[in-house]
C-alpha cells in the first residue's frame, strides 16, 4: 500500500517532467510482479509458512507430483482446455469471418457478450439451465461453457486478421481463375491461420485458467487445477500451493509468448 | 439475380454454427433465468413447477416476491451500493496508478514498447486465483508486512490490526488484478496523441498543467472511459476475491449471488441478484458504446 | 470486343452507373477516365464479375457475361492495391492463374520463367511481394494478370500509389506492353494526364454516365460540354450567346464586344446560351498586340500570376470583370516576372481557338 500512494502523489506531478513519469511507471511495474515474485520465491522456500526464507528445497515440488488428486486435476485441466480450444477455434472462426464480411452486429453482441459479462452470471446461469434440463455436472458441462466464452477471443482474432487483410486478395483469386472454396483454402485460410492460431492458444490459456466458471459448472469428480487450489487455500495457505502456482505461471509463460511471436495484436484485444 | 443465393448461403453457412451455439449456451441461460426470477424455489433448492394441472385444469405459479424481496430489507441494496462504490473506487485507483504507465509506453522507442506492453500482459495472464494467493500470502498475519505495521502501531500504544480479511485487502486485490485491463486501453489511446499538438499549446502560451488539462486531458477520455468499463464491470461482479482475502467484512454482490445458488439453494433470488447485476452491466455497456460514439464522432469533426 | 449496352447499376438510391454504352475494339488501350464517384471503378467491376449490373447486357465478342462467375471470364485485373498474395512468393503468385488453368506442371514453370523475363525481374521469382519496391510490385501484378493470355485486361487506378518519376516510366512500358502483347486493355483513371499519354480512346464519365468518348487529342480540343471541358486540362469558360449572322457565327458576351466562332457540325443554333472554352496556351498575351485580322483582341489588366517554372500563368481581368487565365512560357533567361499585378494588357486568339460547349 505504501508504494500505491507514493504513485497517487507522483500522478499529479507527473506533468511535471518524464522522470516522474518514468519513477511512478517503475513503481507499478513492481506492484505488477513482486507478488507474484513472492509466490514463486516461497515455492522453493523451506518452511511450512510463507513468512520468512529458511533455505532452498524442491520438497514441494516433491510433494505435489505425489498428489494424485491434483495430478489428476491437471489432467483433466489440460483435456478440458484442449477440447475446449479446438471447438472454439472452429466456431470462433466462422464468426470472426461472418462479423467482418457480413457486418452482423447482433452476431458481434452474440459473440461478445460472455466476454463482456462478469464471470458469475455466465456461470450462474449455465448452472441453472444445466439443472434445469437434467444436464449431468462434469467435464462435458465445463467444456460446454467454456467453448461460450472462448469463441469471443478467437472471433476477435480472426476479425483483427481479416480487417488487416486487403479485401482485393480474394477478388484476385477469384479474378485469376480460383472458385470460391479454392480462393478460401488457398488465401483466405492460410492468411487467417496466425490470427487462428493465437485465437486457439488464447482459448487454451483462458480455458485451463478458468476459475470463477467451472466453479459454477463442475460437478463431483471433475476437478480442474484451479479449483483444486481454490480448494486448498480455503483451508489453509500451504507451499505446496506455490509450487503449482509456479508451474501454472510457466505454462501461461510459454503460451503468451508463443501467441505473441504469431500474432501480437491478438492479445491486445 | 442467380448468384445472390450462393452468397446468402455463405452467410448462413460461417454464422449459422456459433450463432446456434451462443444462443443454446448463452442467450437461453440468460432467459432461463430471467424466467426463474419470478418462480418460486424448490423445496430442496431448485425451482418449485410454475404451473399446475388439476382436474384438467391450468393454473401457473408465478409471483412477484423474489423481485419484492429485494426492498424488504436494506441488506441487499446497501450491499448492492457497497459493491458499487467498491467498483468505482477501484476503477479510480487503476486509472492514476495505469497512467504514468500508459504515458510511459506510449513515449518509448518502438522496440521497447512491445517489451513494455509484455510485461503488462504477463501478470495479467498469469491464473486469477494465483494473483489472489499472493496477496493472501503478503497480507498474511505472519508476513512481514503486517508484523512491521503492527510494531509501527505499538509504538504508538496502538492495537495491532489484521491486514488480512478487510475491505483494503479487497480493493488492494481488485485493483492487482484489474490494472492491465486500465493501462492497455488507455496506451492505445495516448499512442494516438500527437505530441506536436503540446507544442504547438506550449508554443502559443499555455503552461505545464494547462497543457495536460486543456490537451492530454480532453483527448485521453475515451481511453480512459473504456479501461474504466473494463475495469469497473467485472469489478463489480467478483466473487472469488471477497471469498479469500474479504471475511465477512469484505463480502460484495458476487459472494450473495453465488451464496443463493452454491449454499441456500435459492434459485429464483439468486436469479434476482444475477439480474440486477446484468443491468447495470448492460447500462455500462450501453453509456460506453453511447460515448465511445459521441466522443468518436467529435474527434472526427 | 467488348460491348456495354444500356448498363445500369444502383447502390440504394445512388446510382453508380446509368444506362452505359460502350463499344471496345479488340487491341484497344481504352481509358475510363473520370473524378472518384463518376462510375469508373462500378463499371470495371462489372466487367470483372465482381459487381452485378442491375440491368442491360455485357458481352465479349458477343457472348453475354452476365451469369458467368468471375473465375469463369477470361479477364484479368490489375488491381489499385497490386493485391499480390503475401504468403506466395513472386513464382507463385504468377504461377496462381496457370495452376487454376490446371496447366502442368513443367509448362507451369516455362511460362513463369518466360513472363519474369519480359517484366525484367527473373532474380526475383524466389522473392516474397513485401521484399519489392513498388515498381517492382505493379509489374509483378502485371506479369499475374497477363500470364495466362487473358481477353481483356483491366487496370485500376494501377499507377496510383507510385511516385511521379516512376509513374512516367511506367506509363511508357505500359504503352509498349499494350503494344507487344496486342491484348485489349481497360485502364481506369482519374488522372487526365495518364489518360490522355496512354490511350487510344477515353471515355469521360461523370455521374454514372459517359459525357464524351473520343480520341485524346479530340477530347482535348474539342470537349463535348462543359465537364469535359473543365476535367481535362486547364480551360477558360466564357458564357455567353451564340448569333449567325450573315457574315458568320459571332459569339456575345455580355458586356463585350461580340466575336467570330467557329460553329463545328452546326451543333449550336442562333440564340442558344452556351459556353466557349478556351485553353489558356491558345491566348497569346503582352503590354501590346498587333492583332491578326483572324484574331480577336482585348484589353485588360493583371488581376494576379502564379509562377509555375516552366510557364507563369497570368489572370486578366477584362473590362466587364470577366477573368480569363492566359500562359507565358518562361523561355527568357532570367526573367520569370515579365507584368506586375495590375499593368494594363492585352490578350488575342484566333477565331478558330475557341471551341463551343453546351
Amino acid at each position: 500500500m505504501k508504494s500505491e500512494k507514493s504513485l497517487i502523489l507522483s500522478k499529479f506531478s507527473a506533468s511535471r517532467g518524464n522522470k516522474g513519469v518514468i519513477a511512478a511507471a517503475v513503481l507499478v511495474y513492481l506492484f505488477l510482479y513482486l507478488p507474484l515474485a513472492v509466490v514463486v520465491i516461497f515455492s522453493f522456500n523451506d518452511s511450512r509458512l510463507n513468512a520468512e526464507w529458511v533455505g532452498f528445497t524442491l520438497d514441494w515440488y516433491h510433494k505435489l507430483f505425489n498428489n494424485r488428486d491434483m495430478l489428476q486435476a491437471a489432467g483433466n485441466s489440460v483435456l478440458i482446455a484442449c477440447i475446449s480450444a479446438l471447438m472454439a477455434s472452429v466456431l470462433g472462426t466462422l464468426a470472426g469471418m461472418a462479423i467482418h464480411r457480413f457486418r452482423q452486429k447482433w452476431l458481434s453482441a452474440l459473440v461478445l457478450g460472455p466476454v463482456a459479462m462478469p464471470d458469475i452470471l455466465i456461470g450462474v446461469s449455465l448452472l441453472l439451465m444445466f439443472m434445469l434440463l437434467n444436464v449431468t455436472l462434469g467435464t462435458v458441462s465445463i467444456i460446454l461453457a467454456h467453448v461460450s466464452f472462448c469463441i469471443g477471443f478467437v472471433a476477435l482474432a480472426v476479425q483483427a486478421r481479416m480487417a488487416g487483410m486487403d479485401d482485393s486478395l480474394i477478388e484476385a483469386a477469384r479474378d485469376l481463375g480460383a472458385s470460391p472454396w479454392q480462393s478460401f483454402r488457398l488465401i483466405t485460410l492460410p492468411l487467417l491461420l496466425p490470427g487462428i492460431i493465437a485465437g486457439g492458444l488464447m482459448a487454451f490459456t483462458l480455458s485451463i485458467d478458468d476459475f470463477v466458471i467451472t466453479f459454477f459448472t463442475a460437478g463431483v469428480g471433475s476437478s480442474t487445477l484451479p479449483l483444486e487450489i481454490y480448494s486448498m487455500v480455503k483451508i489453509a495457505v500451504t507451499p505446496e500451493v506455490n509450487a503449482v502456482s509456479t508451474l501454472l505461471m510457466l505454462l501461461t509463460l510459454v503460451l503468451i509468448l508463443a501467441i505473441s511471436r504469431i500474432s501480437p495484436q491478438a492479445l491486445r484485444n | 439475380m442467380s448468384r445472390a443465393l450462393p452468397k446468402l448461403s455463405a452467410k448462413t453457412l460461417l454464422s449459422l454454427p456459433p450463432a446456434a451455439y451462443l444462443f443454446l449456451l448463452f442467450a437461453l441461460p440468460s432467459l432461463m433465468m430471467l424466467f426463474a426470477s419470478f418462480r418460486y424455489p424448490g423445496e430442496y433448492g431448485g425451482l418449485a413447477p410454475w404451473y399446475y394441472l388439476e382436474e384438467g385444469s391450468l393454473s401457473f405459479d408465478l409471483t412477484l416476491e423474489n423481485w419484492l424481496r429485494l426492498f424488504e430489507s436494506d441488506i441487499y441494496l446497501g450491499l448492492l451500493i457497497k459493491s458499487l462504490f467498491i467498483a468505482l473506487l477501484t476503477t479510480a485507483i487503476c486509472a492514476l496508478m495505469a497512467y504514468p504507465v500508459a504515458l510511459t509506453i506510449a513515449r518509448a522507442r518502438k522496440g521497447r514498447r512491445e517489451l513494455l506492453l509484455l510485461l503488462v500482459i504477463l501478470p495479467f495472464w498469469s491464473n486469477f486465483l494465483v494473483r489472489i494467493y499472493a496477496w493472501m500470502i503478503i497480507f498474511s498475519p505472519q508476513g512481514a508486512m503486517t508484523i512491521a505495521i503492527n510494531e509501527l502501531r505499538a509504538l504508538f500504544d496502538l492495537a495491532p490490526i489484521s491486514l488480512m480479511f478487510s475491505n483494503v485487502a479487497v480493493i488492494t486485490c481488485l485493483v492487482y488484478v484489474h490494472l492491465p485491463f486500465m493501462i492497455l486501453p488507455l496506451y492505445a489511446n495516448l499512442e494516438k496523441h500527437d505530441p506536436r499538438l503540446l507544442d504547438a499549446a506550449q508554443d502559443l502560451g499555455a503552461s505545464r498543467s494547462q497543457r495536460f488539462w486543456l490537451i492530454t486531458w480532453p483527448q485521453a477520455l475515451p481511453g480512459l472511459f473504456a479501461g474504466a468499463v473494463l475495469v469497473f464491470i467485472p469489478s463489480l461482479g467478483i466473487f472469488a476475491i471477497p471469498d479469500l482475502l474479504g471475511g465477512t467484512d469484505g463480502i460484495m454482490i458476487g459472494n450473495v449471488i453465488k451464496q443463493q445458488f452454491v449454499e441456500s439453494r435459492d434459485w429464483p433470488f439468486g436469479s434476482v441478484l444475477s439480474l440486477v447485476l446484468t443491468g447495470f452491466t448492460l447500462l455500462l455497456i450501453g453509456l460506453a458504446a453511447h460515448f465511445g460514439r459521441a466522443r468518436g464522432s467529435e474527434g472526427k469533426a | 470486343m467488348l460491348e456495354i449496352i444500356d448498363v445500369s447499376r444502383s447502390f440504394g438510391d445512388f446510382r453508380a452507373l446509368d444506362q452505359v454504352n460502350l463499344k471496345i475494339e479488340s487491341g484497344e488501350f481504352f481509358t475510363l477516365l473520370g473524378p472518384s464517384g463518376c462510375g469508373k471503378t462500378t463499371l470495371l467491376r462489372c466487367i470483372a464479375g465482381f459487381e452485378q449490373i442491375d440491368s442491360g447486357k455485357i458481352l465479349l465478342d458477343g457472348r453475354p457475361l452476365t451469369d458467368i462467375a468471375p473465375e469463369k471470364r477470361p479477364i484479368h485485373t490489375v488491381f489499385q492495391s497490386y493485391a499480390l498474395f503475401p504468403h506466395m512468393t513472386v513464382a507463385e503468385n504468377i504461377a496462381f492463374p496457370l495452376r487454376m488453368a490446371k496447366l502442368d506442371k513443367t509448362e507451369i514453370s516455362r511460362r513463369v520463367a518466360e513472363v519474369l523475363e519480359d517484366v525484367r525481374l527473373p532474380d526475383k521469382a524466389n522473392h516474397y511481394p513485401d521484399a519489392l519496391s513498388g515498381g517492382q510490385k505493379q509489374r509483378i501484378a502485371i506479369a499475374r494478370a497477363l500470364v495466362n493470355r487473358p481477353r481483356l485486361l483491366l487496370l485500376d487506378e494501377p499507377l496510383s500509389a507510385l511516385d511521379a518519376k516512376l509513374r512516367e516510366q511506367m506509363q511508357i512500358e505500359l504503352i509498349n506492353l499494350q503494344q507487344e502483347v496486342g491484348i485489349t486493355f481497360i485502364y481506369v483513371t482519374h488522372d487526365q494526364g495518364e489518360a490522355l499519354a496512354l490511350s487510344h480512346r477515353i471515355a469521360v464519365m461523370n455521374q454514372g454516365n459517359i459525357s464524351q468518348i473520343d480520341e485524346p487529342s479530340v477530347i482535348y480540343s474539342y470537349p463535348k460540354n462543359r465537364f469535359v471541358a473543365d476535367f481535362i486540362g486547364q480551360c477558360n469558360l466564357i458564357e455567353g450567346r451564340l448569333e449567325g449572322w450573315e457574315s458568320g457565327w459571332r459569339f456575345a458576351i455580355p458586356g463585350l464586344d461580340s466575336i467570330p466562332v467557329q460553329n463545328n457540325n452546326e451543333a449550336f443554333s442562333s440564340g442558344q446560351d452556351c459556353a466557349l472554352s478556351l485553353r489558356p496556351e491558345k491566348i497569346r498575351l503582352a503590354s501590346r498586340l498587333d492583332a491578326s485580322p483572324d484574331e480577336c483582341l482585348f484589353s485588360g489588366t493583371v488581376h494576379d500570376m502564379l509562377y509555375l517554372g516552366d510557364v507563369t500563368v497570368y489572370i486578366v481581368e477584362l473590362g466587364n470583370g470577366l477573368q480569363v487565365e492566359a500562359l507565358l512560357a518562361n523561355s527568357a533567361p532570367g526573367r520569370t516576372r515579365l507584368f506586375e499585378k495590375g499593368d494594363a494588357v492585352q490578350i488575342a486568339w484566333r477565331h478558330d481557338a475557341g471551341h463551343l460547349v453546351n
